[in-house]
């Protein structure tokens, strides 16, 4: 066993040098960033799927909470918003929110009063309804006021790292809520509920101007160690500064990846780790020696959830602009799968690995498709056929046919992964 | 009265034809729900790959010069039902097949499932690119319209042909479902297995038949729903993608592997999201003399904004999930 993690991340190891000898130092500092960044949310998929067995889809949600968080705390403040009226019409929405809560709340215990059955369902459904017209009511003029005199709400202007880990937090505090209402569904139901709610996120998110600018973007987002142009402009060439600011974040990278990786590792051989597998593969026994099951599940799908927003936030401030409209299902949720599915679900080394390798393969798959269809098209023009048109656009979608093609084939020889769960037995 | 044929053009047709779209959608993943037990996520590739299919026998027939008084792009459906569906086969023996036979559980069905989503939607954008496409470059897309006999009515009931070719191949299909599941040997063995595939089993019906059977229903319907979609609309890779969730909604709705659920999910929907994003004040204006002098009609009073018509089926979606799991109908579960 030992024999194949060495053989696994040697092989790792000897990518990221054959990367670096023909693709360049900068472009390799690039990938490895970010391929940590992914290696961090897919341990956080392996929390909820490898530990506890729960589907989750909706990774890309999580992403956008914790990008969106890390530009909130980050960003210079907008002195128009906070003096105009803003601030207090945002104050009328909560109250409003406020009364709408209560409301409900009554609404769902209206059964004390006697009232029950079809009568207690049409008493919740009307309040919801009065609750969603007066939270409209509020916040569709405070929309309009604020994206009007001051553009959007702007951000708070505090340090990156905090914004990474407010990422962490908010994800966590969404986990809890998605958890909280869909963890009662098992396997087919609980991924379709899961991508349902990152799917009303995602359109959220997208279409709330006020807040998060939404397809207008926002840029720049500031990194948690000096930038290039900081390297640039002391004296440093453009390669240079490049590689010595990529390095730099590499580090503060590597160094959140090692700390989740130490703790979640321990938390995995450790008794926690011990009942979260006992309520994976039977819940119902679990249940039966006093194990709170949907207490339990809950838990890891909030630790999951924090995991993805801190690379989520990781990842958006890298890249430098938060762009709504950039998340896509196949970029950010099913992506995550293919490297847990590769890399082997349950086996947090084997997330690390998957994360990278896989992200590694997604990058190069593009560079790869493009210099094959070259040689391609040079040989049909050759033969009289003319060229392949569109090289450059059709290469970039070789690379979701690549994923899709590893899965099958992972599925089918490889079904625990190139890492398999180890389960040590004291027997 | 201009006001309410306003209505009927925006809400009601809009809905029937949403619906009809989801319903076709909805029926084959709640066939392969309810025969083999896992949800199939590449739906949605597979409709698009089937508008592909007709695209491409559309731009062969029209090449060799024969033209037709129905958009050519829905007589060439029948043919691309027929290699859809042969496709499905095929994607079934390649991907599916081998899982089954370790016997693998339906999640890791789901997850090979979210490959053969990638691979389809890589080749369709590897071969056609990431452009969209028309059904209707080289001859004109008709428009109905219907005057009716009333005074002071101006404006028509409007509705294009290929609408309305969808709706009524939607009921065509629909029929022949329904006479197939409950007259045919075959259709009684599939709702059979639906229902206790053990038990199907030891009664002798051929079990590998049914799941060939239910691939081609499902591979032709798919087929057929992605067409009509592309000829109401436009044909683009990611064109059926993007509503293969508010599919699922549909099918949840109705129950998962309840085929008459399905159908009902999907009009639900239909309807739920075009008279959610439909200005309300449009229908209230004509009373405007009639309401009290502090009632003011807004400009615009829809439920919610159109940016969020999809958003209408995931909350449905979820609440559906939370509050009756097992769909208006009540529907297998795993």
């Amino acid at each position: 066993m030992t024999m194949r993690y060495i053989t696994v991340f040697a092989a790792l190891v000897a990518l990221i040098v054959g990367v670096a000898m023909t693709m360049g130092s900068a472009f390799t500092m690039r990938l490895l960033v970010e391929a940590s960044a992914y290696a961090l949310i897919a341990m956080g998929l392996n929390i909820q799927w490898g530990f506890g067995g729960l589907f989750n889809f909706g990774i890309l949600g999580m992403l956008m909470v914790g990008g969106f968080a890390v530009t909130f705390v980050s960003y210079p403040v907008n002195h128009a918003f906070w003096q105009s009226a803003g601030p207090l019409m945002l104050g009328q929405v909560v109250l409003g929110a406020a009364i709408g809560a209560v409301l409900i709340w009554f609404a769902h215990r209206v059964q004390r009063f006697g009232v029950t059955g079809a009568a207690r369902g049409a008493v919740i459904v009307v309040a919801w309804f009065i609750a969603y017209v007066i939270f409209r009511s509020q916040m569709d003029p405070a929309a309009n006021y604020i994206t009007s005199t001051s553009g959007w709400v702007g951000g708070l202007g505090l340090p990156v790292l905090l914004g990474w880990a407010f990422g962490g937090v908010l994800a966590g505090l969404i986990g809890y809520l998605v958890g909280k209402v869909s963890l009662g569904l098992r396997a087919d139901y609980l991924a379709i509920a899961t991508i349902g709610i990152a799917e009303i996120l995602r359109a959220v998110i997208k279409n709330l101007e006020w807040l998060t600018r939404g397809t207008l973007t926002v840029s720049p987002i500031s990194w948690p160690v000096p930038n290039p142009q900081f390297y640039q402009a002391n004296g440093a060439d453009i390669t240079t500064s490049f590689i010595l600011a990529r390095g730099g974040f590499l580090a503060v990278v590597a160094v959140v990846v090692l700390i989740a990786l130490f703790l979640i590792h321990r938390a995995y051989v450790g008794p926690w780790g011990r009942m979260m597998r006992a309520i994976r593969d039977n819940y119902i026994a679990a249940g039966s020696m006093g194990k709170d099951v949907t207490g339990r599940q809950l838990e890891i799908f909030v630790f999951g959830s924090v995991l993805m927003g801190i690379g989520g936030a990781i990842l958006v401030s890298f890249v430098g602009i938060y762009d709504p409209s950039s998340f896509q299902p196949i970029n950010h949720t099913f992506i995550i799968w293919v490297m847990l599915i590769v890399g082997g679900a349950g086996n947090n080394f084997g997330a690390l690995f998957g994360g990278l390798f896989i992200y590694m393969v997604w990058m190069l798959s593009e560079p790869l498709a493009q210099s094959l269809f070259t040689t391609l098209s040079g040989w049909s023009a050759s033969q009289g056929w003319g060229a392949i048109p569109d090289i450059e656009t059709r290469a970039v979608q070789m690379r979701v046919f690549v994923m899709g093609l590893i899965v099958a084939i992972s599925l089918r020889f490889a079904p625990r992964g190139l890492l398999p769960e180890f389960i040590k037995r004291n027997d | 009265m201009n006001d309410f044929i306003f209505f009927f053009n925006q809400a009601i047709i809009g809905g029937v034809v949403l619906g009809s779209v989801y319903a076709l959608g909805a029926v084959g993943v709640t066939l392969i729900f309810g025969i083999l037990r896992f949800a199939h996520f590449a739906h949605g590739d597979m409709m698009t790959m089937g508008a592909f299919i007709a695209f491409v026998l559309a731009g062969a027939v029209a090449a060799m010069g024969i033209a037709f008084p129905l958009p050519t792009g829905f007589i060439v459906v029948p043919f691309a039902m027929v290699i859809a569906a042969v496709f499905a086969l095929g994607i079934d023996k390649g991907f599916y097949a081998p899982l089954r036979a370790h016997g693998a559980k339906p999640v890791t069905l789901l997850i090979a499932s979210i490959g053969v989503t990638m691979m389809i939607q890589g080749l369709i954008r590897l071969i056609f690119g990431v452009g969209t496409y028309s059904f209707f470059e080289t001859q004109p897309k008709k428009l109905i319209r219907i005057d009716l006999p009333f005074e002071g009515v101006t404006r028509p009931i409007s509705f294009s042909e290929p609408q309305l070719l969808l709706v009524l191949s939607t009921i065509v299909a629909v029929v022949a479902l329904h006479y197939f599941l409950t007259r045919s040997r075959l259709g009684k063995g599939m709702r059979a297995m639906a229902d206790n595939p053990d038990l199907a089993k030891v009664s002798g019906i051929n079990t590998r038949l049914v799941v060939r059977v239910t691939w081609v229903i499902a591979g032709a319907l798919a087929c057929l729903a992605g067409t009509m979609l592309a000829l109401d609309v436009s044909l683009k890779p990611d064109l059926a993608f993007n509503i293969v969730l508010p599919i699922f909604a549909a099918a949840i709705l109705g129950g998962l592997g309840h085929a008459y659920g399905a159908i009902a999910g999907g009009f639900v929907l239909g309807f739920a999201e075009t008279l959610a994003v439909f200005n309300w004040a449009v229908v209230l204006r004509p009373f405007r003399d009639a309401l009290p002098e502090w009632i003011e009609i807004p400009n615009t009073l829809s439920l919610v904004q159109s940016e969020y018509k999809l958003t209408v089926a995931f909350v449905i979606l979820v609440v559906v999930l939370l509050v009756r799991p097992t769909g208006i109908f009540k529907g297998a579960s795993t």
